[in-house]
């Protein structure tokens, strides 16, 4: 069982009708296998198709050609072992932060008194204790995001599937969250694709970085970062081979990015 | 100890200049409430004092036009002496009736619906087409349609008060369940909601913006429809007060229904806007609210 991969995409394309009516290739034939345990960080230029990717896994859309699969099942809607924290604004407006990060819970019929302990404990974590009679339109976009991790948290996802989580962050909430997550995944082994546009994370925290190709994405290389954990994000950053290894998938990284700012240019003029 | 405390004050002025500008400001805005008030006031006055000039010396002709101090009688005599049809509470309470009674059946059947069409695509392709014919229909005209099924007692009034509310409570509820943001729903989905509970705790929270809006705004259509229902044919209410006024060549009479009927439906809105500040507490204050 522990020897099946957690995420194996095998020659996925995905494929969105525009409003034109034309088709627009998102992801292309990708290939990608995540063991269990691992923390794999996904970077790209910017819209080549690493939030796409993620939908893939979760369930939300289907591969147009190819096929996904988690612990060896292929992806038939939406597996309840999967957690997803999104790149846009996802938490409810209508509810308070505690009834927010309730909801996950809740929708799984856990009952409301546990529920509710389950919540604080969260909301503890991630520091916003004080604030769980609050709306979101009440607090700081920085605040919001992390309402929706506990959001995520809570549900003790084994597949953690987590698009730019920390970019609405400040720089030391930033530092302290990614500590936090380290302890937590080292804690339930689960399973962690990160999207991230921040070489310096993704280094710190991950077992491999994906580099992906500009759009329509596709693996283009897979760095190992063999920095030693137990680790701490302020501390690895300032090891000779996090510098080396940045030096190398910025390489790698920086063509993509060339060519997708040239043909934004292009489609421009 | 005057002269003691002098140079302290004079030392601090920084201190006490934010504590006045802020109450500077708060008089400002006192002042100019009062001063939008008092104009208010004196728009009415002017109006209604033109209009009783106007009737008295004889410019327009009072028999059809009539002037604001008969209006004022009529009501009086009303308050204190009853209608033809018996006493103005019973009226207006009458009214009210058939106008709520409308007003709740087309709010539930337009809110449930519109969701489930909004949610159901195989049910918004087969109706879809239907409900745009009926709604292209002046539905005013029913009234005397509805006069002739259900007769002369509330029921043709609550009919039409339905067919008035019904359209514009279900566009919007099917407007608002198919505009839900569709990161709310996936992240939902992802959290462990079924359909079920995406329907009840993601699209109907997330219409009720949409929906609460058309309340408004049908109230005021369900007290038409009673109105129009009571004008054509009916027993009590006040349409029909306007209606027998209007047969005896009382002007005042229907200008005093009138301005009843203006007053009822002033209070009915207070008491929805009431609600909504109450249920929509989540919503961040409108910048536009206080003007
Ligand atoms: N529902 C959709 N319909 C049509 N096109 C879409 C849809 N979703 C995404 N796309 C297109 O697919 C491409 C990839 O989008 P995606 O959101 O996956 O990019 P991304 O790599 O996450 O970018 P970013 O780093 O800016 O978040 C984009 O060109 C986008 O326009
Ligand atoms: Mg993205």
């Amino acid at each position: 069982m522990s020897n099946t991969p957690a995420i194996e995409l095998t020659n996925a394309t995905k494929r969105f009708r525009t409003p034109s009516g034309a088709l627009h290739t998102a992801v292309r034939d990708l290939d990608l296998t995540v063991a269990q345990g691992e923390f794999v960080a996904v970077v790209g230029p910017t819209g080549c198709g690493k939030s796409t990717t993620l939908t893939l896994v979760s369930g939300l859309e289907e591969p147009t050609e190819g096929e996904v699969r988690v612990y060896g099942e292929p992806v038939r809607g939406i597996n309840p072992k999967v957690g997803f924290v999104f790149q846009q604004d996802a938490v409810f407006p209508w509810r308070t932060v505690l009834s927010n990060v309730m909801a996950g819970p809740r929708f799984r019929g856990v009952p409301a008194a546990e529920a509710k302990e389950r919540a604080r404990d969260w909301l503890g974590r991630v520091g916003l204790g004080a604030f769980e009679d609050r709306y979101p339109h009440q607090l700081s976009g920085g605040m919001r995001k992390r309402v929706a991790l506990a959001q995520t948290f809570v549900n003790d996802p084994d597949i953690l599937l987590m698009d730019e989580p920390f970019s609405a962050l400040d720089v030391q909430t930033r530092a302290l969250m990614s500590d936090q997550l380290l302890e937590l995944w080292a804690g339930t082994g689960s399973s962690v694709v990160f999207v991230t546009h921040d070489l310096d994370e993704a280094i710190a925290l991950a077992d491999r970085v994906v580099v992906m190709t500009a759009g329509p994405a596709t693996v283009k290389e897979i760095f190992t970062v063999d920095l030693p954990r137990p680790r701490t994000v302020e501390a690895v950053r300032l090891e000779p081979r996090f510098v080396e290894l940045y030096r190398e998938i910025w390489a790698s990284l920086g063509e993509e990015v060339r060519i997708t700012r040239e043909r934004g240019a292009g489609r421009a003029a | 100890m005057p002269l003691e405390t002098a140079p302290a004050v004079a030392g601090k002025p920084p201190a006490a200049t934010p504590a006045t500008r802020t109450e500077a400001r708060e008089r400002a805005a006192r002042n100019r409430k009062l001063t939008v008030y008092g104009a208010r006031i004196a728009v009415l006055l002017a109006f209604l004092g033109l209009w009783e000039v106007c009737a008295r010396t004889d410019v327009i002709d009072p028999f059809n036009f009539s002037q604001p101090s008969r209006i004022w009688d009529q009501i009086w005599q009303w308050v204190t002496h009853g209608t033809a049809q018996g006493s103005l509470g019973e009226q207006i309470g009458y009214t009210l009736y058939e106008a709520l009674t409308g007003w709740v059946i087309g709010v539930t059947g337009g809110v449930l619906l519109g969701i489930a069409l909004g949610r159901i695509r195989f049910l918004a392709d087969v109706f879809g087409p239907y409900i745009k014919v009926l709604n292209a229909i002046p539905r005013i005209v029913l009234a005397p349609i509805f006069l002739i099924w259900f007769g002369l007692g509330p029921a043709s009034k609550v009919a039409s008060a339905v067919v008035l509310v019904f359209f514009p409570v279900f566009f919007n509820a099917f407007q608002g369940a198919r505009e839900v943001d569709r990161n709310l729903v996936a992240n939902a989905r992802i959290l462990g909601a079924d359909n079920r509970r995406v329907t009840l705790q993601v699209v109907i929270p997330a219409a009720t913006t949409w929906i609460f809006t058309s309340l408004h705004v049908s109230f005021g259509f369900a007290l038409i429809g009673a109105i129009v229902g009571e004008y054509i044919g009916a027993t009590k209410g006040l349409g029909l007060l306007v209606a027998a006024a209007q047969g005896t060549f009382n002007a005042a009479g229907v200008y005093a229904a009138m301005t009843i009927l203006a007053v009822v439906a002033l209070l009915t809105e207070g008491l929805l806007t009431f609600a909504e500040k109450k249920l929509f507490r989540w919503k961040p204050a409108d910048a536009g609210d206080g003007r």
